[in-house]
């Protein structure tokens, strides 16, 4: 997510911050913007066919689903209108709810390791007291472009007790560790994972958000006599706010719509991980496995909506440090 | 260390025409300049290093066992060469396994890709630059509309997209997996706060007042200087694509038209099945191939990020 880069050609008081929250909240302040041509309808030129296959895509799917969850498929085959039903049984669904509560675990733990080591790895990639910068920024970036399902299925093997990590440790010293893939340690282990997949990428938004501190800041802290740390907690970390927000939204929402890594551990790990392990997954299942259509819309609708609340919630909380610091 | 990297270090970042030539723009920014290096720290060093192998490891585990013969899969250390090199011949195997049905997965995720990734990354790029550089009416409906959905969790709508292209009769076909691949908001986001900065209005005013209409302009004029958004999107929507499970699972349920990864997740679903005939090694060999063509498109695409983005100011 490269939305953080300040460009060279960005006007003064016009912060990375003003870009992202751009981004998110749709506030679109005036970034310094040039007198506009005037108003005709060429535009829909370029923007039409995006918004033709957009529409698709995206709205009608989206209205599709609002409609869906109002009613109940009847044993007479026929559509009935429920009301706010689908959303009643959603409200008390135990099922739901844990898996809720499971992803919330999940956001609470993974996504601050996993921006904590990219912004690490950021820091020390943007410090000049590494070699071999390239190198290390490309392997550390390489995950991100191996499937997910690729990425499961390797870290499945190797948790594994046949041939894998665990295995070999356990034959060599003789022991027999707990398995990553039990009941109990299934969350970290999915964890581990994402993490795995994601740490470059977002080490990179960090980085090229880095790139674009003005020299000028650092000049002038060498001035005033400040060390690596007060550098970066005065100059760098401050500068790069608005990519922090941009990253920790992205993976909040990836949190919630966790499936991938679940769905394919199942198949070496069928004990631990429930049909209902995400909402994501329930939602699937209920569609795929139960043919409950109206009610999958319905859980599909509420998860979205607590991601969408979460994520705004997310924002706010960058915005108000902003405002402090 | 390649071009790019020594540009970026002295502080030039160089931007790539659409004719392919790379030209170097002094840049504003001179951030990591020379002087600024200071001596390497030794335990910066150290901590990413370690980070660096648990990014590899992984990999490296990959490439070791799909070296490996099924009986030495279950026998020998995992993360070193053992027994007969059987690489080649699991190569073969994985692609005539079941009538060579991974060529077909193969070939399949290749037409989604182009077709996807390579659409996806043209309405982007077209509609970014319209909502950069034209004052159209709706325009803040548009803007509204797609930062909104941005926002929606992409999964939600699996299912009823599903339905919708079921109800259209597109399910079970190409079209259902292409036509949804070829929406990247992120994209279409990236394309307009670039084109904001990169396109001078005067540029396309001049232009006008020569005459040239406004398709012509845009892939005359505007095409040359969003080529670094427009490589960085392709890139992204490639891995993307190339990468999408979850909605080629939904929307597919004949195994001709799988793509790899859907197809990858069934082998390996067979193989711990009971009574279902266990292929491990050709999950691990075919997950190989599957890894390195992404992985060599990615590594080419990606040095255009670092510079892409923050390159192509104008004066």
């Amino acid at each position: 997510m490269t939305v953080a880069h300040v460009h060279p050609q960005q006007p003064a008081g016009v912060s990375t911050e003003t870009y992202a929250s751009v981004a998110v909240t749709g506030a679109a302040r005036s970034g310094g913007r040039r007198k506009r041509v005037r108003r005709n309808w060429s535009g829909w030129w370029f923007v039409g066919p995006f918004m033709l296959v957009f529409g698709l895509v995206f709205v009608a799917p989206l209205l599709y689903a609002m409609y869906l969850s109002f009613f109940r498929e009847t044993l007479v085959g026929g559509n009935s209108f429920v009301g706010l039903e689908n959303y009643a049984k959603a409200m008390v669904d135990p099922k739901f709810w844990e898996a809720m509560l499971r992803v919330s675990i999940f956001l609470l733990v993974q996504v601050p390791i996993m921006l904590g080591l990219a912004l690490f790895a950021a820091l020390a990639l943007d410090s000049a007291r590494l070699r071999w910068v390239p190198f290390y920024r490309l392997s550390i970036f390489l995950p991100y472009a191996v499937p997910g399902v690729v990425a499961v299925m390797i870290w499945g093997y190797m948790y594994g007790s046949q041939f894998g990590l665990v295995a070999d440790i356990n034959r060599f010293f003789g022991v027999e560790l707990p398995s990553p893939l039990a009941e109990n340690f299934i969350l970290l282990s999915i964890g581990n994972i994402v993490t795995w997949e994601f740490v470059g990428y977002n080490m990179l938004i960090f980085f090229s958000a880095l790139k674009a501190v003005p020299q000028e800041l650092y000049e002038a802290a060498e001035i005033d006599g400040a060390g690596t740390f007060r550098t970066i907690f005065s100059i760098k970390l401050p500068s790069i706010r608005g990519a922090m927000v941009i990253a920790t939204i992205f993976s909040v929402i990836g949190s919630f719509q966790l499936f991938n890594e679940p769905s394919i551990l199942q198949t070496i790990a069928p004990n631990s991980i429930t049909t209902y392990f995400t909402p994501n997954l329930y939602a699937f299942n209920l569609s795929f496995a139960g043919s409950q259509f109206n009610y999958a819309a319905a859980i599909a609708i509420v998860s979205g909506v607590i991601t969408m609340v979460v994520a705004y919630l997310v924002q706010l909380a960058g915005e108000k440090n902003e405002k402090k610091a | 260390m390649s071009a790019v990297d020594t540009a970026a270090r002295s502080g030039r970042a160089p931007s790539r025409l659409a004719s392919g030539k790379v030209v170097r723009t002094e840049s504003k920014r001179t951030k990591t300049a020379t002087p600024r290096h200071k001596r390497a720290s030794v335990t910066l060093g150290i901590l990413m290093t370690l980070m660096l192998l648990y990014c590899l490891v992984p990999l490296w585990w990959l490439v070791v066992n799909s070296t490996k013969t099924m009986d030495s899969l279950y026998n020998s250390f995992a993360f070193w060469f053992s027994g007969e090199f059987a690489l080649f011949q699991n190569i073969v195997e994985t692609f005539t396994y079941k009538d060579g049905i991974f060529l077909r997965w193969l070939g399949n995720t290749l037409l989604y890709v182009v077709i996807g990734a390579g659409g996806a990354t043209l309405l982007a790029t077209l509609a970014g630059y319209g909502l950069a550089k034209y004052n159209f009416p709706g325009r803040k409906w548009v803007f509204a509309i797609i930062l909104g959905a941005m926002a929606i969790p992409a999964s939600a709508l699996a299912v009823p997209q599903f339905l919708l292209f079921s109800g259209l009769g597109l399910t079970n076909t190409p079209w259902s997996v292409i036509i949804p691949s070829m929406v990247s908001a992120f994209g279409l986001y990236l394309v307009w706060v670039y084109a904001r900065e990169a396109i001078p209005d005067e540029l396309l005013e001049a232009a006008r007042l020569d005459g040239a209409g406004e398709i012509r302009i845009f892939f005359v004029i505007a095409l040359r200087q969003l080529a670094p958004a427009l490589i960085t999107v392709l890139m992204f929507t490639v891995v993307a694509t190339w990468n999408n499970y979850f909605l080629p699972l939904i929307m597919l349920s004949d195994a001709q038209w799988y793509p790899l990864p859907v197809g990858l997740a069934q082998w390996a679903a067979q193989s711990s099945a009971i009574g279902g005939q266990a292929v491990p090694n050709l999950v691990i060999t075919g997950s190989l191939l599957t890894v390195i063509p992404i992985s060599a498109a990615f590594l080419y695409l990606q040095r255009y990020w670092q510079s892409g983005l923050t390159a192509g100011s104008v004066k």
